[in-house]
């Protein structure tokens, strides 16, 4: 599903005087389609770094990034046009950040319907259904559907943030510590979640602070060091 | 897909100009005054395309060139080079003379008569300004502002443009009993909402936004962000986004390009190039916001 091939990036910063930072280098690794890949190291080793590549937030350095596509054939990411990223991450890429980065001033049922209405191609009444079911499943109290999430609490907004990435059901899921916030309970509601899209088929990439969960939830760990 | 505009070689030179007014501007000169003849390169080789529900962030310190080519595009300025064309899609059933018989571009509109160029205007895009002087007739109703901008794209019927600019006005938050208001009484965010409505009324398939929110405060500029949001998705509008803030093209734009001394510097995805930005000038705009 997805070939990552000796890739690199490195930070030219002009403005510190071309200081070079090497954010990762030789990172190579498989992911099958349907596996889930956790990976791992120390912080500051370039996990992340290597998330935002694939997501293309960040312009690799160098490597390929081999991704077996549903709409466009096998692309490689690390150099694909601009526009077809765009179009790969509204059909089937999707991203959970560490932290929720949402529109002001949208409600929380708004966020995560605006990904099912935008990409599924359903009815407002369908997505509003869908919407709701998540956010219930992931314990977000219903007085606070109509607010906005700038103003909840950590664990709150992460729990959003995890309902807007998986409700339209992206084919590939790249997590950036998603539970890093999360109460235990919450946890588990989110690791169900997962499994229950890893039954769908989805395949998925994910950076775990905590390592025990990291390698129950994974079918297989890269480390990074 | 296939673009609904495609634009070239797009540039813009104030003054007689000489050999050297190239190589002598630009970012790596940090200047766009040429220092032999004196002349001004507002903007030089600008190649984008826009493409059909896309917006792009053009973004970059004022004197870069953001505006000028706002003006290129909507046939204010006559620009000393390049090109601008339209995809078949766009406009081939209202204008089949711009076409060439199998080409799936028009000829460039840049070099066509003053009359087919306000035609086209009329018929396919919609500009907001800064200063909404520039956009409105202060003293005329606001439903008059719209229905002039209805009579140009050819409407005729008096209680039709009026219902229509009603209509407008209730979208962009305006209370409908005020459009026989001038826009001279209204509030700065207000006068913004009526030129919005003016640049929506002929159903454009362009809107150009050069920069909207600049000198409002931050709870207007939150409501006009809002309803150019809500706006977008509703009428599936290609837009330019013109703006020095990069929170606004943060907000409304996948792609954004990022303008220095009247040059393109970099272009990319907007997350892309907030979080890393390649050129050095990107880098001091993005590491300067606040």
């Amino acid at each position: 599903m997805i070939t990552v091939d000796n890739l690199s990036k490195n930070f030219l910063l002009h403005i510190l005087g071309e200081k070079r930072i090497e954010a990762c280098r030789a990172v190579s690794f498989r992911v099958p389609p349907g596996g889930f890949l956790g990976l791992s190291g120390p912080s500051g080793t370039g996990k992340s770094t290597v998330l935002k590549c694939l997501y293309r937030t960040y312009l690799p350095t160098g490597g390929a990034i081999r991704y077996d596509s549903a709409a466009w054939g096998p692309v490689d990411l690390a150099t694909l046009p601009d526009r077809a990223v765009i179009d790969l991450r509204h059909r089937e890429m999707g991203y959970v950040s560490q932290f929720l980065k949402v529109i002001p001033r949208v409600s929380a049922l708004d966020v995560v319907m605006e990904p099912i209405l935008t990409r599924n191609g359903v009815s407002r009444e369908a997505a509003r259904q869908r919407a709701t079911r998540l956010l219930e499943q992931l314990r977000i109290p219903r007085h606070l559907f109509d607010a906005y999430p700038a103003t909840f609490s950590g664990g709150e907004q992460q729990r959003v943030n995890i309902a807007r990435a998986v409700s339209w059901k992206p084919r590939l899921l790249l997590l950036d510590e998603p539970t890093a916030s999360l109460d235990r309970g919450s946890v588990e509601i989110v690791l169900d979640i997962l499994k229950e899209m890893r039954g769908e088929g989805t395949t998925m990439i994910g950076i775990f602070h905590d390592t025990a969960l990291l390698e129950s939830v994974t079918d297989s760990v890269y480390s990074i060091c | 897909m296939e673009p609904l505009i495609r634009v070239r070689g797009l540039s813009k030179r104030f003054g007689p100009g000489c050999d050297r007014c190239l190589d002598s501007t630009g970012p790596e000169h940090d200047t766009n005054v040429c220092p032999h003849c004196d002349s001004v390169t507002a903007c030089s080789d600008l190649s984008f395309d826009l493409f059909p529900d896309e917006a792009l962030g053009i973004v970059g310190e004022s004197g870069s060139g953001k505006s000028t080519l706002v003006r290129l595009l909507h046939f204010e300025w006559e620009a000393s080079g390049g090109s601008m064309e339209l995809h078949r899609g766009g406009a081939a059933a209202l204008w089949p003379e711009i076409f060439a018989d199998q080409d799936q571009f028009s000829a460039n509109l840049l070099t066509m008569s003053q009359f087919q160029k306000r035609q086209i205007r009329n018929a396919l895009m919609g500009i907001v300004y800064q200063n909404p002087h520039l956009g409105l007739r202060m003293q005329v109703s606001s439903g008059g502002n719209i229905a002039e901008r209805l009579l140009g794209a050819g409407w005729r019927n008096i209680a039709g443009m009026r219902e229509r600019a009603a209509e407008l006005l209730e979208r962009t938050e305006i209370p409908v009993r005020r459009m026989d208001e001038p826009p001279c009484n209204f509030s700065g965010g207000m006068q913004q909402r009526v030129q919005i409505a003016k640049a929506l009324s002929n159903k454009p398939l362009i809107l150009l936004l050069d920069e909207v929110t600049t000198g409002l405060d931050l709870s207007v500029q939150a409501r006009v962000l809002d309803l150019i949001r809500n706006l977008r998705r509703e009428f599936k509008l290609s837009m330019l986004v013109v703006s020095h803030d990069l929170g606004v093209v943060n907000l409304l734009c996948q792609r954004t390009m990022v303008l220095k001394s009247g040059r393109v510097v970099e272009e990319g995805l907007t997350d892309q190039i907030l979080q890393d930005p390649q050129h050095r000038y990107t880098q001091l705009l993005v590491a300067s916001q606040l």
